[in-house]
This record gives C-alpha cells, sequence and structure tokens, in this order.
C-alpha cells in the first residue's frame, strides 16, 4: 500500500483544502471584528435581556468560534476521505 | 507497555472517580463548616493541601524513561482530554485577572475574550493538523527541518524564550500572590510552594505529567469558577444559570450607573468609552483582538499541545475541544464581572449614594493592601485605616464617599468576590484551590515549552546528536529544574513590571513565529532566507517598539524618549510586526532560490494526513 496519493489527486485535495481554509477565514474575521463594528446599531436590539451587540462580543461570535472548528474538523475529514488523503 | 494501555482505556472512569472524590471533598467541608465550625485557615489550607498531594500523585505516578512519552505524551492523548489539558493551560491568565478587567473595562474588555478564543479557529485551520503530521517535539523543530539549518531554529527559540519567560515568571508570581493570601504565609515562601507544585507536575514525567495533571486542574479550576457565579445567580435572580442572567444584571447595572453619577464614558456596557467606530478607541479595540488572536496561534506552550493526539484527524477535533473548554470559562467570566459589579453598586444604593467612613465594610481593609500592593483604593488613598481614607476625600466629602471614588484593582476581584458577596468558606477556599489550579497548570505548560526547546533544539540537535536517552532525559529534566528555578527566583524580586509583559508575549510570539510557522505550510516556495528574514525583520520591529515605547531609549520609564507610532498602545505592537513578517518572508522567498525538490516535496506530504508522521519517532 503505497503511503501516498498520486500528484493529480493531491492537488484536487489541495484545491479544495484551500477553499474550505479560506472560507473558515472569512467566518473568522467576520465575528471577530466585522460584527463588532456595528455594536452600537446591535445594541438597538435586546436578546434574551442582552444588548445584541454586548452578547455578540461576550458570548455569542465564542459560540460561532466552536462550531466553526467542529464543522471545519468534519469538512476536512471528508475532502481527506474523498481523495484517499485520510489516515489508514 | 501494558500500564499505559490500561491508562488510557480508563481515562473516563479514572477521571469520574477522581471529580466525583473532589465533590465528596468539597461536600464533607461545606458540612464540617456548616454543623462542626471547622475553622476557615483549616479548609484553606485543606484546599491547597489535597489538590497539591493529587498533582504529586498523578506527577509521580506518570514519570517515565522514554522520549517521547517525555516530549510529546507518547502521542497518546484522546482529543477530549488535550482539550481539557489546553483549557487549563489557558486558564492562568483568565482566571486571576479577567473577571477584574471586564468588571473595569466593561464592554471593552471583552477585547481579552474575543482574543483569547477566536485564535483557535486560526490554530485548528492553519497548523495544528499540519505540525502534528510532521511530527516534531517542538515549535523550533519545525522551523529547524523545514528551513534546514541552525539559524532558523535558534532564531524560533529566541522568539519562543521572549514571549514565554516573562509569561511563566507571572505566572509563578501569581500562584505566590494566590498561596500567601489563601494560606496566611510570607509572600517569598509562597512563591517557592508554587514552584513546588510545579515541579511534582512536570519534572518526572515531562509532557505526560503535565497532560494528566492538566486534566485533573482543569476539572478543579471549571469548578471553582463557576460555583461563586452561580451561587451569585440564584441569589439575585433564582436561576442558576449565570450566563443568560446576567443580562437583566446589565440593565440593573445601568439603572444604578445614571443614579450614582457614573462618568458616561464608564458606561458598563458602552462600547469604546462612548466614541465612534472611527475613534482610537475602537481601533485599539480591534488591534487588541487581532493581536491576541495571532498571539494564541503561535505561542509554542500553546500549539505542542495539539503534538500529543494519536492522529492527524484528532488533532483537528481536539482544537474544537480546547475551545470549547475554554470557551466554558471565558464565557462566564463577563458574567461573573456583572454580578461582582452589581455587588458593589447596590451597596452604595442601599446607602442612599454615599458610604459613610464607618461603614467601610472589612473585605476592604483585607484586600486593600498585600504583599505591598495596593489592590483597593479610595479617593486615590489606599484602603488601610479610616483616617488616611477620609483625609484623602477631603472636606467637601465629610459624609461619606461615592461609587466613583472607589477604585478595585483587577486582580483582586475574583478571589475576593466570594468574601465581599458572604459566600461560606468552603467556596472561597475552593475558589482559591482553582486559581492555585490554573497558575500551575499554566506556568506547566510554559516551563516544559522553555525547557523542551532548550534540551531537544539546543543541546540534542545542536551540541550533542549523538547523546542516547538516558543522557537526553537526564539533561531535559535538569534543565527543567533550572528554568523554573530562575523563574521562580524572578518572581520572588516582585518586578513591578510583570504582569504587564504578560500581554506582550502575544505580541511577540505573533510577530515572531506565525508567518514562518503559516508560510511554512501554506506556501512550497518559502525560502530560509525569507523564513529568517521575517522572523528577524518582524519580531525585532515589534520588540523595538515595545521597549521603545514602555521605556524609551534610555530604558526608564516616563522620561519623555518613548516611542509613540499612531499612538499604538505597547500591548497591541503585534499589529507592525506581523504584517511585517509575512511580506518580508513572502518578498524575500520570492527572490532567493527556490527551496529545494526534496523540500518542496515534503510541503506537499505534509499537507496529506495519509502515511503517517514524517519525522522519526526517535529522533
Amino acid at each position: 500500500m503505497p503511503d501516498r496519493i498520486s500528484p493529480e489527486f493531491a492537488a484536487a485535495h489541495w484545491a479544495k483544502t484551500r477553499t474550505l481554509m479560506w472560507i473558515c477565514l472569512v467566518l473568522w474575521a467576520v465575528f471577530s471584528f466585522v460584527i463588532h463594528m456595528f455594536v452600537s446599531a446591535l445594541n438597538g436590539i435586546t436578546f434574551v435581556g442582552f444588548p445584541l451587540g454586548f452578547y455578540m462580543a461576550a458570548q455569542g461570535s465564542l459560540v460561532v468560534f466552536v462550531v466553526l472548528i467542529f464543522w471545519y474538523s468534519a469538512r476536512q475529514n471528508a475532502i481527506d476521505e474523498e481523495f484517499g488523503a485520510a489516515e489508514d | 507497555m501494558a500500564a499505559k494501555g490500561d491508562f488510557t482505556d480508563n481515562l473516563g472512569r479514572l477521571y469520574s472517580i477522581y471529580a466525583g472524590g473532589f465533590a465528596v471533598f468539597v461536600i464533607a467541608l461545606w458540612i464540617l463548616e456548616d454543623f462542626a465550625g471547622l475553622p476557615s485557615k483549616v479548609i484553606l489550607w485543606a484546599y491547597v493541601a489535597l489538590t497539591v498531594l493529587v498533582y504529586a500523585y498523578i506527577g509521580i505516578m506518570s514519570r517515565t524513561s522514554q522520549v517521547s512519552e517525555y516530549y510529546v505524551a507518547g502521542r497518546s492523548v484522546p482529543a477530549v482530554y488535550n482539550g481539557m489539558a489546553t483549557g487549563a493551560e489557558m486558564s492562568g491568565i483568565c482566571f486571576v485577572g479577567m473577571a477584574g478587567s471586564l468588571y473595569v473595562l466593561g464592554y471593552d474588555g471583552l477585547a481579552f475574550v474575543l482574543g483569547w478564543t477566536g485564535g483557535y479557529v486560526l490554530v485548528a485551520v492553519l497548523l495544528a493538523p499540519y505540525l502534528r503530521k510532521f511530527g516534531a517535539y517542538t515549535v523550533p523543530d519545525f522551523l529547524g527541518t523545514r528551513y534546514g539549518g541552525n539559524l532558523p531554529r535558534l532564531l524560533g527559540i529566541i522568539v519562543l524564550f521572549a514571549a514565554s519567560f516573562t509569561y511563566l515568571t507571572a505566572q509563578i508570581y501569581a500562584s505566590g500572590i494566590i498561596a500567601s493570601r489563601f494560606l496566611g504565609i510570607d509572600f517569598q515562601i509562597a512563591v517557592f510552594a508554587g514552584l513546588a507544585g510545579i515541579l511534582v507536575c512536570s519534572m518526572l514525567g515531562g509532557m505526560r505529567a503535565v497532560t494528566w495533571t492538566q486534566v485533573a486542574q482543569y476539572i478543579i479550576l471549571i469548578t471553582a469558577y463557576l460555583l461563586p457565579a452561580i451561587w451569585m445567580s440564584t441569589v439575585k435572580t433564582g436561576v442558576p444559570i449565570p450566563q443568560i442572567m446576567y443580562g437583566s444584571i446589565l440593565g440593573d447595572i445601568a439603572t444604578m450607573e445614571q443614579a450614582l453619577g457614573v462618568a458616561t464614558k464608564d458606561f458598563h456596557s458602552l462600547p469604546f468609552d462612548g466614541n465612534g467606530l472611527w475613534s482610537i478607541e475602537a481601533r485599539d479595540f480591534f488591534f487588541l483582538i487581532f493581536c491576541l488572536m495571532v498571539g494564541t496561534a503561535s505561542l509554542p506552550h500553546i500549539l505542542m499541545r495539539f503534538f500529543t493526539t494519536p492522529t492527524v484527524r484528532e488533532a483537528r477535533k481536539s482544537v474544537g475541544w480546547s475551545l470549547f473548554f475554554i470557551f466554558l470559562l471565558y464565557f462566564t467570566a463577563p458574567a461573573y464581572a456583572a454580578f461582582a459589579k452589581f455587588n458593589v453598586m447596590d451597596m452604595f444604593v442601599q446607602a442612599g449614594g454615599v458610604l459613610a467612613y464607618d461603614q467601610i465594610p472589612a473585605w476592604m481593609y483585607r484586600w486593600g493592601n498585600i504583599g505591598g500592593n495596593t489592590l483597593i483604593s479610595i479617593c486615590g488613598a489606599p484602603v488601610t485605616d479610616q483616617a488616611a481614607v477620609m483625609a484623602a476625600c477631603g472636606a467637601d466629602k465629610a459624609a461619606g464617599f461615592g461609587f466613583s471614588d472607589l477604585s478595585l484593582g483587577k486582580d483582586m476581584i475574583m478571589l475576593s468576590t466570594p468574601e465581599i458577596a458572604g459566600m461560606p468558606w468552603f467556596v472561597i477556599g475552593l475558589v482559591g484551590a482553582g486559581g492555585f489550579a490554573a497558575a500551575l497548570s499554566t506556568a506547566d505548560g510554559l516551563v516544559l515549552a522553555i525547557a523542551n526547546a532548550l534540551s531537544h533544539d539546543i543541546y540534542y540537535k545542536m551540541i550533542d546528536p549523538n547523546a542516547d536517552t538516558k543522557r537526553r532525559l537526564f539533561i531535559a529534566k535538569t534543565i527543567l529544574l533550572l528554568v523554573a528555578l530562575l523563574a521562580a527566583y524572578t518572581a520572588s524580586k516582585q518586578p513591578s513590571d510583570i504582569l504587564s509583559m504578560v500581554a506582550w508575549a502575544f505580541s511577540l510570539a505573533a510577530a515572531g513565529l506565525f508567518a514562518p510557522l503559516v508560510l511554512g505550510v501554506w506556501d512550497a516556495r518559502t525560502t530560509r532566507q525569507g523564513a529568517i528574514w521575517g522572523i528577524i525583520l518582524g519580531f525585532g520591529v515589534t520588540l523595538y517598539y515595545l521597549v521603545g515605547n514602555v521605556y524609551g531609549f534610555d530604558l526608564a520609564k516616563g522620561t519623555g524618549d518613548e516611542l509613540n507610532w499612531f499612538d499604538v498602545k505597547s500591548i497591541s505592537a503585534g499589529i507592525f510586526g506581523i504584517p511585517i513578517s509575512f511580506i518580508v518572508t513572502y518578498v524575500v522567498s520570492r527572490v532567493t532560490p527556490a527551496p529545494s525538490r526534496e523540500m518542496q516535496d515534503f510541503v506537499l506530504r505534509l499537507r496529506a494526513p495519509k502515511g503517517g508522521q514524517l519525522m522519526e519517532q526517535t529522533h
């Protein structure tokens, strides 16, 4: 059993991996920075007793980060398996 | 090896027994305190003695004579447990100071909450799986292999040392403060109690021992963090979920801020001190988030946690679990701060807005001044005696002082709140044990990261590549002892700036290590020269600005020769170095000859999990 995949498969695997990486980084940037730029507007909305802008910085973004990493991890595993690049 | 298999197979059962045993211990103290009137001093000593004994037991049971066990826990740590250990590793900066920072800063303090959590997305997506696939023992090990030769390795060690040593000193300092406050012993002695706590966890078993003690420490510290918050939430709102219930408390705080005449810019929930999105305050908020996030993804003691999982797949999942366990702590901190602030404000509201001088509560005197540090002041005077406070407030405040005259140090709020809220000693002692666990677990990770870089990268890779296992482990353990002693000695001197230096660690690591690590994986064209110049210039500019901004060229504070670029704060100094290191690494790599075919092939293999790790276990 070869311990590596063919160059064509490797290139396709890496292209998909890279796309996933950029998607994750965009989501990361949105919930790290962009959404908090609208904090004053969001504070006009009340969410379970919180001003929404405050809530996003204190909890909302954190929940998104946790979910994002588990989602990424599942997606990347699927990509690895699709191209036979997963661990045996 | 059979014993090890038994241990990892039974992790769930062993740690359940441990957690159950700890719960029984807490309940027993509760009963003894309530019905037998157990003295507070006995309760506090019992907490520290029992927990340190447990850590020592785990540390001794995990002793090892195998190199891979010592450096990477035999790469056998399941994702969830590695997550708990990482959670413990990130707790040191949060446990003592975070709720206090949020109490003082309100919304603007949430930059710390965001900064120290979001960085894990970068760890998961950009680095952890690839570093695991590579199979190094240390972060400089990766730089040395990917870029070839000793210079990249040495630069990596310099950045690691600059970022981690002050951070380690601050953790030992914190453990000393906690031990001296809760055990009532002298600070100088308490520091060496902290040192002993660190050594029993790390010296005999390296990463293996640190991992399993950190899991045990996480269980204690999360209980200690949640219990007082749940307590306050139940007392105030009747619902034991502080993280949700403090929404309405924020409303109460806003009402009381109006009633007590708090200046608008100090309102708790108000972003950027009331300035708009284009203000310096808002810019600082975002710069800080960015530097802390990138720093989290660059600090070697965090990255090396993901070297210990059995597979690449587990490494990815483990980052998720790490952030989950960190999240439990960090999303409670703002709730803790809000309830603590509510309690203090309410005291003033009940008193009609001003508190008379003979009404100063006893806890303010107890926490007013500890080991020469002023933690509570009224009208700018340390709360040590009533006459001094009255003199400082002056004749126009003869009737008493208001909420705005009271200043609480951010490092006392978490530890003192249970006392302020009148909780029983078994809770107060638990918080002390939790704070001690948090400081120890972070210090363990840091001391190991520093000592491993010195013993593996400098001694083994540069000085004596022929050393046998026995000698390598002897050297590793000796260096660990020396690093810990040096840090404890520095902490016992109480350098005044040590706490502010912790936040610098993130900027220094980010500017020095992030670009060469990320580009080393994601850009096969990155060359040795590119990485070398990227580290030197990125780290150099950040260090130059940090020292220049804080001390100036004469290395003395406040002499007027301090650097100031665009009013950027020293804590965000990485904002200059991070882009510089990326640009320099990229550009220099493009103008120097491409890496060898073997190296480009090596990078390609790094990217697919298949085929086992690239470095041999015995390297």
